[in-house]
């Protein structure tokens, strides 16, 4: 019993002595410890997301830093688009051209582009027209653009080489998942000419928000001997004769939701660049005039364009009225949902305009395009045309597919 | 000839002429006094898990090839700067979230040659109290965006960083104090 008693003392002791409170110095001393430890623990973490911050930037720039040619692809891009188009067109003059039954790749087309410094970079389009070029064959290859820009000031741009002239809404914008329409509208086509480039300097820039202006003097148009319609004239900037030069100004206004208003003006100097015609016509100068409006709201949009040339009255030596070419057109459009869109355009063009022979052409298209994805598209389109007595007139649907990235 | 240089000057004079405006283009600094007046600028990092980067890929429709993205926050509010190129080249957007919602959005900067238009107030205001719709993987806005003329590639592409900045919002512990 008593040997008990000694033993529950001494284990009652023990405990006592194991577990007494600390003193103040024993916690402040402890305290020291952790304060220490945090500040170690803290400091390593630090360093521990400053190194995997360090991995994630190697990482992330390990293409570039690792491979020059990967450093080059990050500055170069690549885009392209391109269309293929079925027409069925009946063309209504008894003994006329054939009826017009084809398939088309009319268009296919890469864009490249590099950027050199932040303020220098340049930008081109190749493309192939109807497939197929070369000798006999029906399709061209053509450098629409190539151009080196410099933004000289944050708004401020210059260009130099071969671009797209600013004037009309399709010429410079025309990936087929922009516009209504399996073919490009026949107004922009005939009268402004699009789709038009030429070779040149121009300066862009913004004079005020929503305010820009475009100036450019570029090579001038050439119609040879013979020639007369204003879409002939384009040189393409191929071995273009450059006796003489054109002037182009363009103002825009974009200062609203969904609306575009655009001015443009042009001078050609002598559109025979120094040549006579064997009518007897020569030094033809002349202007070109264009105005349009586009506008959207919600589902709806609405493009109005016109556009008139008035040339030396000289050119209606080689044909008859000649000497104005003017057209227009409006075109109502409504997205009933985010996939699907219809449109009616109504235009009119003439390129003999100035006498008082009837020579305008007019046609009504009505369509829909239905978007596969953003920049898919599939179009359908039925036009019917009115010309003058005893000229083609073709009539039909045409079918498309096009796509941009 | 000589009329040929008379031309050649005028123009030239018309040109020079025509240029007076300097825009601005808008610092992060900037940005970030906008978005948290009168605080400290200090960056946080989300980090990109395998399935944030599907669904940010998702979104934008190609690939996402950073591990994590930058950002401010405070409070609910979250501000983003992301780049997404539109025709060609990076358009600097920068978005801020507050609740799950847009509250502004902001083109620090703009690159390409056209569609600049995304950067004015009329385009970026349609922005405000949007949010985020998901829908079996498919991400929209709640409300539509009305696109401008000659300019669709640039307004798809800030769609899709106003999308991304949302989608980001979502994962941060900023949006989880918002939620509740």
């Amino acid at each position: 019993m008593f040997k008990q008693t000694l033993l529950a003392a001494a284990v009652t002791t023990a405990s006592v002595s194991i577990y007494a409170t600390p003193t103040s110095e024993d916690m402040w001393q402890k305290i020291q410890e952790q304060q220490t430890e945090i500040k170690a623990l803290t400091t390593q973490l630090n360093e521990t997301e400053i190194k995997i911050s360090a991995a994630a930037d190697a990482i992330e720039n390990n293409v570039s830093a690792g491979s020059k040619l990967a450093a080059w692809a990050e500055k170069t891009t690549v885009g392209g688009y391109g269309e293929m188009h079925y027409n069925n067109l009946d063309n209504q003059l008894d003994g006329g051209k054939d009826d017009k039954d084809e398939l088309d790749l009319h268009r296919f087309v890469l864009f490249f582009g590099h950027q050199f410094t932040d303020d220098v970079r340049f930008y081109s389009e190749l493309e192939v027209e109807h497939s197929i070029s070369g000798e006999g064959q029906v399709g061209e290859v053509e450098v629409e653009q190539a151009f080196v820009e410099w933004d000289y000031s944050e708004t401020q741009s210059a260009k130099a080489g071969t671009f797209l002239m600013p004037v009309g809404i399709l010429n410079e914008t025309h990936e087929p998942d922009t516009f209504y329409g399996v073919e490009r509208n026949s107004v922009e086509k005939n009268i402004i000419p699009a789709t038009w480039w030429e070779g040149g300097v121009s300066l862009s820039g913004e004079i005020a928000e929503g305010l820009s202006y475009d100036a450019a003097l570029t090579s001038g148009l050439y119609l040879e001997d013979g020639k007369y319609k204003i879409r002939d004239g384009r040189q393409k900037a191929g071995e273009a004769k450059a006796d003489d030069f054109s002037y182009t100004a363009r103002i825009k206004y974009t200062g609203i939701q969904g609306l575009e208003l655009a001015a443009t003006l042009q001078y050609q100097e002598d559109i025979l660049q120094g040549e006579t015609h064997s009518s007897g016509a020569t030094n033809i100068d002349g202007v070109l005039l264009e105005t349009h409006l586009t506008y959207q709201t919600g589902p709806f949009a609405l493009r109005a364009l016109y556009a008139s040339w008035n040339l030396d009255k000289a050119l209606s030596a080689t044909k008859t009225g000649a000497d104005e070419q003017k057209g227009w057109y409006i075109e109502p459009s409504f997205k009933a949902t985010e996939k699907v869109g219809v449109f009616a355009r109504y235009g009119a063009w003439d390129n003999q305009a100035s006498d008082s022979a009837d020579s305008e052409i007019t046609q009504l298209d009505l369509g829909v395009n239905y978007w596969l994805a953003d920049s898919v598209v599939l179009k359908a389109d039925y036009q019917n045309q009115t010309v003058p007595k005893g000229q083609d007139e073709f009539d039909g649907i045409n079918l498309g597919v096009g796509w941009s990235y | 000839m000589l009329m040929f240089k008379n031309k050649l000057f005028t123009f030239l004079l018309t040109l020079s002429l025509s240029i007076f405006s300097q825009a601005e283009v808008i610092s992060v600094e900037k940005f970030h006094n906008q978005a948290f007046p009168e605080s400290e600028l200090r960056w946080q990092t989300l980090w990109l898990n395998q399935d944030l980067r599907i669904k940010a890929e998702k979104l934008l429709g190609h690939s996402f090839k950073e591990l994590r993205v930058r950002y401010f926050g405070q409070n609910k509010r979250t501000a983003w700067i992301l780049d997404e190129i539109g025709k060609e080249l990076p358009i600097t957007i920068g978005v801020v979230i507050e609740n799950n919602q847009i509250i502004d959005v902001v083109i620090l900067e703009f690159r390409e040659s056209r569609g600049g238009e995304v950067a004015y107030p009329f385009f970026t205001k349609q922005f405000n109290n949007l949010n985020l719709f998901i829908n079996e993987e498919d991400y929209k806005l709640s409300h539509d965006i009305d696109g401008i003329s000659g300019a669709t590639l640039s307004v798809r592409a800030v769609k899709r960083v106003a999308m991304l900045a949302l989608l980001f919002h979502q994962q941060t512990n900023f949006s989880q104090s918002s939620s509740q």
